[in-house]
């Protein structure tokens, strides 16, 4: 029973974490190639504030805002940098991340940090408690998508300059994307560390990063459902092949790269693609259905 | 104060080297329908870009409604009232034609980051949207998407997007190019009755036959610089205006 309480809880964070990313690169059309690094901010946040003897769920919310701060600067620069450029950007972030974790001693440095104490309550509650926090965001985002936010966020992942020509304030929905799918990440990453109770800054790379961006664009990028469910089975892969484990990067590298033999034009053009695949899909059903009766 | 609803003042635009726009001088009363004409590469369409905000002006100043818009954001222009329709088109092709149009009708709902979050509602919108699209003549069409469209019909779709942000100018870049001639003569009556029914228009357009038929004043620019304003008829009498569109018959 404890095993497959470890797998769902492993599951639940990773579902947090995708819907996370999937906010800002599925929702928005914002690539992030370092969101390992909002996680990790969270993580250590959560647990350096519980081994300095803080409640669990206090925490929660200093995680967020930790990396959500974080966020709304990598929000600020792709005011800046568009497509290719920003997943150059926050792929450097990602690797920033690690770089400056490693040289802080009060931070565990290399070594990172054990024993983080329990969050405070049995396994199952936690696990109850994330899969819980996943369902939220999952129903937030389901929400956000119905409301004419998720309309400005489709047509901005289409294109902003025309977004802009209607009125739009394009800058705050990117920032508003950047700030929630990345303070999500942050609880994410606070949870990440009291179910294994313990961090390193290996735990935060560019490994981690790559396997929650395949978990989203395998999903069908956008897709709630889908995201929550390749997240789901993605994350447990490794825990129960040990070859998926040993070679990850590899592993997520190949479906990311399987992903993109179909879309030369890059990650935009993925996005662009899973898009209308789904749409015309939806469409024809629509057609089908429309005829039917 | 003058009842001016757009003023340009000496604005000169700089592609590197090239000089698409001239210290140009130019202005537009409410009610207003002006055709604004000229030759390929006369800089029509990068004036109306500089009046948007998608181009910024190395001189010269202009003003909607008396209020300065240099420096402003595009999204900030357009809530001050303007809209144009591209010349060339800019459908969000991951939405279907309806949708386009809804999207801009919804501005007031998007305005606002944290009101845009808690609001569902589109129906208003969306029988806004069914009504534009159906006034430019793409009724049947409204659940296709852009790409599966040809040009003509893309074009219409411009020009009632623009619509759809209720403008206190609307700016259109060649409507009617790529339109066969039922589309463009309906298109091109379609614009005389938003005119009279109060909507001002500057309209950017190549087929001359038409704009004599549309509009009667009538702006002309080229190579970037003013050429003559005025009354229909008297403009197209003028010299300038005949060398620069009759240039390659000069020596005959
Ligand atoms: N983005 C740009 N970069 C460089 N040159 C441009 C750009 N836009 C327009 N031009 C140049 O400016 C001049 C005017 O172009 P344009 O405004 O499109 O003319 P028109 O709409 O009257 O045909 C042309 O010489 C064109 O090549
Ligand atoms: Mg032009």
């Amino acid at each position: 029973m404890d095993y497959e309480i470890t797998l769902l809880t492993t599951m639940s964070i990773s579902i947090l974490f995708a819907l996370a990313l999937n906010f800002v690169t599925g929702l928005c059309g914002q690539i992030s190639l370092g969101h390992a690094a909002f996680l990790g901010t969270g993580a250590y946040t959560s647990a350096m504030m519980t081994k300095a003897s803080y409640p669990f769920l206090l925490t929660l919310p200093f995680a967020a805002l930790t990396s959500g701060i974080l966020g709304f600067f990598i929000g600020l620069c792709s005011l800046r940098v568009r497509h290719d450029f920003l997943a150059i950007t926050t792929m450097g972030v990602g690797f920033l991340f690690v770089g400056v974790v490693r040289q802080q001693d009060f931070l565990g440095g290399e070594v990172g940090i054990s024993g983080i104490p329990s969050p405070g309550f049995s396994r199952f509650w936690f696990l109850v408690f994330c899969l819980f926090l996943a369902s939220l965001f999952a129903f937030f985002s389901l929400r956000i998508k119905k409301s004419w936010m998720g309309k400005v966020f489709e047509s901005i992942s289409d294109d902003e300059d025309v977004t802009r020509s209607l009125g739009i304030n394009v800058s705050h929905y990117k920032i508003f994307a950047f700030v929630i799918g990345t303070s999500v990440a942050g609880v994410a990453g606070a949870l990440y560390a009291h179910h294994l109770r313990f961090i390193g800054p290996d735990s935060f790379g560019f490994v981690e990063s790559v396997s929650v961006l395949a978990m989203v664009i395998i999903g069908g990028v956008g897709s709630v459902w889908a995201v929550s469910i390749t997240a789901a089975f993605l994350s447990v892969l490794p825990m129960v092949f040990q070859f998926v484990d040993d070679y990850k990067l590899l592993f997520y590298s190949a479906l990311l790269f399987f992903m993109m033999r179909f879309s030369p034009e890059g990650l935009k053009g993925l996005v662009e693609k899973i898009k209308k695949n789904r749409k015309s899909k939806l469409d024809k059903e629509n057609k089908n259905e429309q005829k039917a009766s | 104060m003058s009842k001016k609803l757009l003023e340009i003042e000496n604005i000169t635009v700089r592609f590197g080297g090239v000089i698409a726009v001239n210290k140009v001088n130019f202005s537009l009363e409410k009610g207003e329908l002006v055709g604004f004409i000229g030759p390929n590469g006369a800089g029509k369409t990068t004036l109306m870009k500089t009046i948007t905000g998608m181009v910024e002006p190395q001189e010269g100043k202009i003003l909607l409604n008396g209020e300065l818009l240099n420096g402003k954001p595009i999204h900030e222009r357009i809530n001050l009232g303007l809209s144009l329709a591209q010349q060339i088109v800019s459908p969000l092709n991951s939405f279907n034609c309806i949708d386009n149009v809804v999207l801009a009708c919804g501005k007031n709902k998007t305005k606002n980051l944290f009101k845009s979050l808690f609001i569902n509602e589109t129906a208003e919108e969306e029988k806004k949207a069914k009504e534009l699209l159906e006034i430019v003549g793409l009724g049947e069409v409204l659940n296709e998407y852009p790409e599966t469209l040809p040009l003509g019909y893309l074009k219409r779709l411009e020009v009632a997007r623009a619509l759809a942000l209720d403008p206190l100018l609307l700016l259109l870049d060649e409507p009617l190019a790529g339109l066969n001639q039922k589309e463009a003569s309906s298109l091109g009556d379609l614009i005389v009755k938003l005119n009279e029914k109060g909507q001002t228009i500057l309209l950017i357009e190549h087929n001359l036959k038409e704009v004599i038929r549309i509009c009667k004043k009538i702006y002309v620019q080229d190579n970037g610089r003013s050429l003559a304003y005025g009354d229909a008829l008297d403009v197209m009498k003028n010299e300038d205006v005949k060398r620069a569109y009759l240039g390659t018959n000069k020596n005959a």
